[in-house]
Order: structure tokens, then C-alpha cells, then sequence
């Protein structure tokens, strides 16, 4: 099997890696904000935040990231809803047919 | 019609900055260019060996900053190329002995005589990059498909373009076809899409290179292999020519891929 890979297979991609690494690291390089940094922003942007919303803290990110749009300062805040949610539409109950089916019998 | 002076640099070392300007001045040269090379790696002096001309050093770089001897003396002529001319740098001092305004007037004189002026520089960002930016009227970044090496890269051009030095161009140095095609190596566009400046030239890996530096024969010389008709290339498209990028296509055959197997099991 192995051999069958080595004679026709392609390897792991790991150029692909490079580059995505690079684009990150490089995200980071340029803009010079360092990891403290960010810490310290990740903590100001929770405590103005949090004066409107309730959000979920502990699972609050804040990170520099590489996308199409190019170097972004992404912050993903996880916002805690006001009432329980609504469940999907297959799991309220099914009165409707049984009505049906009274009828008929009637 | 005074000469202009490029500047080669990369920041990581190790990627080609000495091997590209010895072979891209030889290349020039060749061309009836009258060339002046200038080690500006103080302390660490290499373009001397690279370009076989070690044992014929009377005065360097130093010595003319420092009025010991006058530009004329410490240059010294190519036997090959007779319009090829290197500045060696000192060995026994280091990047301190030389400052930005000294390198500056060292190039406006040679601007005079030289129609290029090549300045290799050293590695770092420090004061020796810092030399030998300031005479800079073009740069040109050497940069290998590797992580580390366009990472430097990346952070230089950031350095030279807040120097306000016009925006350099991009040599990619020792690509590797094959590792490219397997998708082990970043290929060219990889490299352009993160580092975004203009393209000036590929070369790829070549032993030759290696042979060359052991004899002091600078591959560029003669016709034969595949990194000299690339530093040809990059010289050529210096001098205005519109010369196409080449396709390098290594992709091994069903059978070679079969010999390797039973090689390296």
C-alpha cells in the first residue's frame, strides 16, 4: 500500500501549511500588536461591551487573523440571550392530525 | 548620464545576496555595462571569494572612507571582464567603521565612473543594512520559498519603504522545481501573493553554485547552467528588456518515480 502511494501519490501539502502560517505570523508582524496587546484589548473590549449586553466571558476572542478581505482584527463575543430559545418546528406537537382523525371517527 | 545603484538585500542570511550580486554584476558586465560591486558586509567579507578576486586586495572599503587610499587604488579589476570592478570590505573591522553619509558620497563618486553600482549588503537590519540602503537609488530583495526567509523579507521591505526608498523588487533564490510540483516548496505566485511586490527574477537551485564558489568562478560567466541564465535574465530585464519569466517544469516521469522507489526505500 505504502508502495503504491510512494509511486503514485502526492505529499502532505505542507507548502500549503507554509503559506497559511506565514499569513498569520505576517498578520501579527505588520501590525505590530503583540499578544499582551491583545489580552488588554480582548479585556477593554469585554468591559465596554458588557455596559449593553450580557455576554459570555469566558468565551470571548479576540485575535489577528489573515482572510480574503486581507489583515483583520477579529473579536468573536458570544451574547447571552434574554429568554429560553425556541425549539424547531419537528418537535412541537402534533395536534393537528389527531383532530382529523377524531372527526373521522365521529 | 550618471549610473545607478542597486542595492541587494534580504534580511535573513544566507539566501544569495553575495552569489546574486557577483553573478547579476558578471551578467551586466558581460553586456558591455561598466560595473562596480561593493561589499558592504564590513567584517564579514565574502563578494571577494565569491568572485575569485581574494588574493588581490590591497586597500578596501575602509581604507577609502578613511582617506588611507583613494577609490582608484582599493578598486580592483576583473581579469575576465574588464568593465567589472569590486570595492572589497574591510575584514579586520566591523559595520561600525563605515556611516550612512560616508557610504552615500563613496557611491555618488563611483555614480560618476560606473554605469551600476551593486551593493552587497549584509544581513540584519542593523547598521550595515542601514549602510547600504542610503546610496540606494533601486533595491533588490533576495528572498528563498521558505518561511523564515520571506518572514525577514516581509519585515525589510516594511523598513525600506519607511525609509522612503522607491518599492524593490523581488529575486525568489533557490526554488526547487520538483519539491514545488509535490507540493512540498511554496511556489512563485505563493510567495508574490504574501510579499506583494514586483518580480524581477527566478532562480533556481543549481549545484553549479556551489562548484562556481569553489573555484571563484561565478556561474554567470559561461552559458551553461540553469542559475547563470537566470542572473542573465535579471540583468537583462535591468536594462529595460522584456524578458518572460521561465516555467519551471521538473515533474519526474512514471519510470524515474519507479528507480527512486528502489533507492531509497
Amino acid at each position: 500500500m505504502d508502495f503504491l502511494r510512494r509511486l503514485f501519490g502526492r505529499s502532505h501539502e505542507s507548502a500549503g501549511v507554509a503559506k497559511e502560517r506565514l499569513q498569520l505570523v505576517l498578520a501579527q508582524d505588520r501590525t505590530n500588536i503583540s499578544s499582551e496587546t491583545l489580552n488588554v484589548l480582548k479585556d477593554e473590549i469585554i468591559a465596554v461591551i458588557s455596559q449593553h449586553v450580557e455576554i459570555d466571558r469566558a468565551n470571548v476572542q479576540v485575535s489577528m487573523t489573515h482572510t480574503n478581505q486581507g489583515d483583520q482584527l477579529i473579536a468573536n463575543i458570544p451574547v447571552i440571550a434574554a429568554r429560553a430559545p425556541v425549539p424547531p418546528a419537528a418537535e412541537r406537537p402534533k395536534r393537528a392530525r389527531s383532530r382529523r382523525a377524531h372527526a373521522a371517527r365521529a | 548620464m550618471p549610473g545607478r545603484v542597486i542595492t541587494i538585500t534580504s534580511g535573513k542570511g544566507g539566501v544569495g545576496k553575495t552569489t546574486a550580486t557577483a553573478n547579476i554584476g558578471v551578467a551586466l558586465a558581460r553586456r558591455g555595462q561598466r560595473v562596480a560591486c561593493v561589499d558592504a558586509d564590513i567584517g564579514l567579507r565574502n563578494l571577494d571569494v565569491v568572485m575569485g578576486l581574494e588574493n588581490r586586495i590591497v586597500y578596501d572599503l575602509v581604507d577609502v572612507v578613511e582617506g588611507r587610499a583613494r577609490l582608484r587604488q582599493a578598486l580592483i579589476k576583473d581579469k575576465r571582464l574588464p568593465e567589472l570592478q569590486l570595492l572589497p570590505a574591510a575584514q579586520t573591522r566591523d559595520k561600525s567603521a563605515v556611516n550612512e553619509k560616508q557610504m552615500t558620497k563613496l557611491c555618488d563618486d563611483l555614480k560618476k565612473e560606473f554605469d551600476f553600482v551593486l551593493i552587497d549588503s549584509p544581513a540584519g537590519i542593523e547598521r550595515g543594512f542601514k549602510n547600504s540602503i542610503a546610496p540606494a537609488d533601486e533595491l533588490l530583495i533576495i528572498v528563498t520559498p521558505e518561511v523564515s526567509a520571506v518572514r525577514d523579507a516581509d519585515r525589510v521591505i516594511g523598513l525600506v519603504e519607511a525609509n522612503e526608498k522607491p518599492s524593490p523588487k523581488l529575486i525568489i533564490n533557490r526554488l526547487r522545481p520538483a519539491m514545488v510540483k509535490r507540493g512540498e516548496m511554496m511556489d512563485t505566485a505563493d510567495v508574490l501573493e504574501v510579499l506583494a511586490i514586483e518580480l524581477i527574477g527566478i532562480v533556481p537551485e543549481d549545484d553549479t553554485i556551489i562548484t562556481s564558489t569553489n573555484k571563484g568562478q561565478p556561474v554567470a560567466l559561461e552559458d551553461r547552467s540553469a542559475a547563470g541564465a537566470a542572473f542573465t535574465r535579471i540583468a537583462r530585464r535591468l536594462l529595460g528588456e522584456d524578458v518572460p519569466f521561465q516555467v519551471f517544469d521538473e515533474s519526474p516521469g512514471l519510470l524515474e518515480r519507479f528507480a527512486r522507489l528502489f533507492r531509497n526505500p
